[in-house]
């Protein structure tokens, strides 16, 4: 954009991008979830789970003809945000994303999924009391913002789990951990699942890992050796239950494990896990200074 | 495979051969019924306004457009965790005479009951894919109970084709998904063992 808009003027450019890519995130999937379920639906012999994979597509197909979302619940937003110091717009980005979802809930519809704690009512417009979701990063010397926005549904990755492992327990206890969650909760989360998993020094940063994980692309790999030889070992494990689409047995289970780890206190080892349904609703949009904007995770589209 | 077809009103005949893992498709009328609908009969003993006798019931919460005029169209609709709807499912049937049980997830003994002596089916619509179930709803009928909201009132809807609908639960009491979680704790278990031996990164 060549023209200099004034401050009010930038507000409002970016609040229309970013409700418009909401409502595009909720009836397209990102092209390496569409990507990795072709690829495991190609290898399902189970007539089963074929169908169901054939549903999925069918459904995909038609919500983005039909600019409707693609899932019934459309989630809480959580934005994770990688702000330049220098963006423009930093000070007033909250704002922006919070009407944006507003915005982007009038227009796609989405479904009114916020409840105010204790008083106990749907505010009816979907944001609330410290909803959406916003995490930030900054970053040195850089003026673009980069956020990936999620759509986070009741039944998968907003019911997260996380504990504190004794040293003793090691990277065992931390396998058992996952393990045991895809099993009692995974059936239900409407796999194939992209398992988040977060290591860190207590509940709380490895459970920002383990959501972290999910914004990683599926197929990625974790730069630590031994890191990404458990997202190994634990993607194939994983697979050997045979969850299948929808927990109803097939070939594989997931679309990926995706390990995030940060630094740990001698006595501790915090790990949380994070099953991000089929349905994985997430965009990647990054901004530079001028609001001029690139989409990473959805080819060939524009807002 | 030829695809199987139920047409309301079903008898215990149409569900005397169909097992578990089985995938049928539903013509006919389907009543959306879910969390507050299951207590009102059962525990408020409030009689629904709907005879459900040889229908379905969806344990979902749709999003309704209003054309004005008392007409409706149906915009997304999926189904929600059936496991909640559980401690009534039994009676429910008993009462109302259900065929048709559709949702997501498994279901319990209570309901593995309820279908074995009142002969009726609970089966799995594959969640996530609301455009699809919404374009099988050929028209809603009627509503009821809207003092619930929208997504807890009863939608009386002409469907025609919907599914894939997978049979969890048939009329022999058998569940699929029970069946299905001995064997993936049993495979988890081998699981554990392999991977547990080669992350001893603490040394
Ligand atoms: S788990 Fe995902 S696909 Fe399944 S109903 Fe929830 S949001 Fe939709």
């Amino acid at each position: 954009m060549n023209i200099t808009l004034n401050r009010t003027q930038q507000k409002e450019r970016m609040t229309n991008l970013m409700s418009k890519f909401v409502s595009l995130v909720s009836y397209k999937l990102p092209d390496d979830v569409e990507n990795k379920l072709k690829e495991l639906s190609e290898e399902e012999s189970n007539p089963l789970a074929k169908i169901i994979y054939e549903t999925m597509f069918k459904n995909q197909d038609l919500a983005f003809e039909l600019k409707r979302p693609s899932c019934q619940d459309t989630g809480v937003l959580q934005f994770f945000v990688k702000c330049g110091e220098n963006f423009p717009l930093i000070g007033q980005l909250e704002k922006i994303l919070k009407n944006s979802v507003y915005k982007s809930t009038q227009e796609t519809p989405l479904r009114h999924n916020t409840v105010e704690t204790f008083d106990e009512y749907n505010t009816g417009e979907n944001i609330g009391d410290g909803s959406p979701s916003i995490f930030w990063e900054i970053e040195e010397d850089s003026d673009k913002v980069e956020i990936y926005t999620y759509m986070a549904g009741g039944g998968c990755t907003l019911p997260g789990v996380a504990t504190v492992l004794m040293p003793g327990e090691g990277y065992e206890g931390v396998v058992k951990f996952v393990l045991d969650r895809m099993t009692s909760y995974g059936v239900n989360a409407c796999p194939p699942l992209l398992i988040g998993v977060g290591v860190g020094t207590s509940v709380e940063t490895a459970a920002m890992n383990s959501k972290k994980a999910l914004m990683r692309p599926v197929g990625s790999q974790n730069e630590n050796q031994n890191a990404a030889k458990m997202e190994t070992l634990l993607e194939d494990g994983i697979n050997a239950i045979g969850l299948g689409p929808q927990g109803l047995k097939g070939a594989k289970s997931v679309m990926g494990v995706n390990v995030v780890n940060t630094a740990r206190h001698p006595s501790t080892i915090g790990v949380a896990v994070n099953t991000g349904c089929w349905s994985h609703r997430r965009g990647k949009i990054v901004f530079d200074s001028n609001l001029d904007y690139v989409i990473e995770t959805h080819e060939g589209v524009t807002l | 495979m030829s695809k199987k077809v139920l047409t309301t009103p079903i008898t215990d005949m149409d569900l005397k051969d169909i097992k578990i893992g089985d995938i049928i498709y539903l013509s006919g009328t389907i009543v959306t019924c879910r969390d507050v609908a299951h207590r009102r009969l059962i525990e408020d003993k409030i009689p629904l306004p709907v005879d459900l006798r040889g229908k379905a019931i969806f344990h979902a919460g749709p999003i309704v457009r209003s054309h004005g005029n008392e007409k409706f169209e149906i915009i997304s609709i999926g189904p929600t965790t059936s496991m909640r709807m559980e401690k009534f499912e039994k009676e429910f049937i008993e009462q109302t005479g259900v065929k048709l049980i559709v949702g997501k997830g498994g279901m319990g003994k209570n309901t593995e009951e309820g279908c074995k002596t009142h002969k009726a089916l609970h089966l799995v619509f594959p969640a996530g894919n609301a455009v699809f179930a919404a374009t099988k709803v050929e028209e809603i009928k009627e509503v009821h109970w809207k003092d619930l909201g929208m997504p807890e009132s009863l939608w009386v809807c002409k469907v025609k084709e919907f599914g894939p609908l997978i049979v969890s639960i048939d009329t022999e009491g058998n569940n699929l998904y029970e069946k299905n979680k001995v064997e993936f704790n049993k495979r988890k278990e081998e699981q554990y063992e392999l991977i547990s031996k080669q992350v001893k990164f603490i040394k």
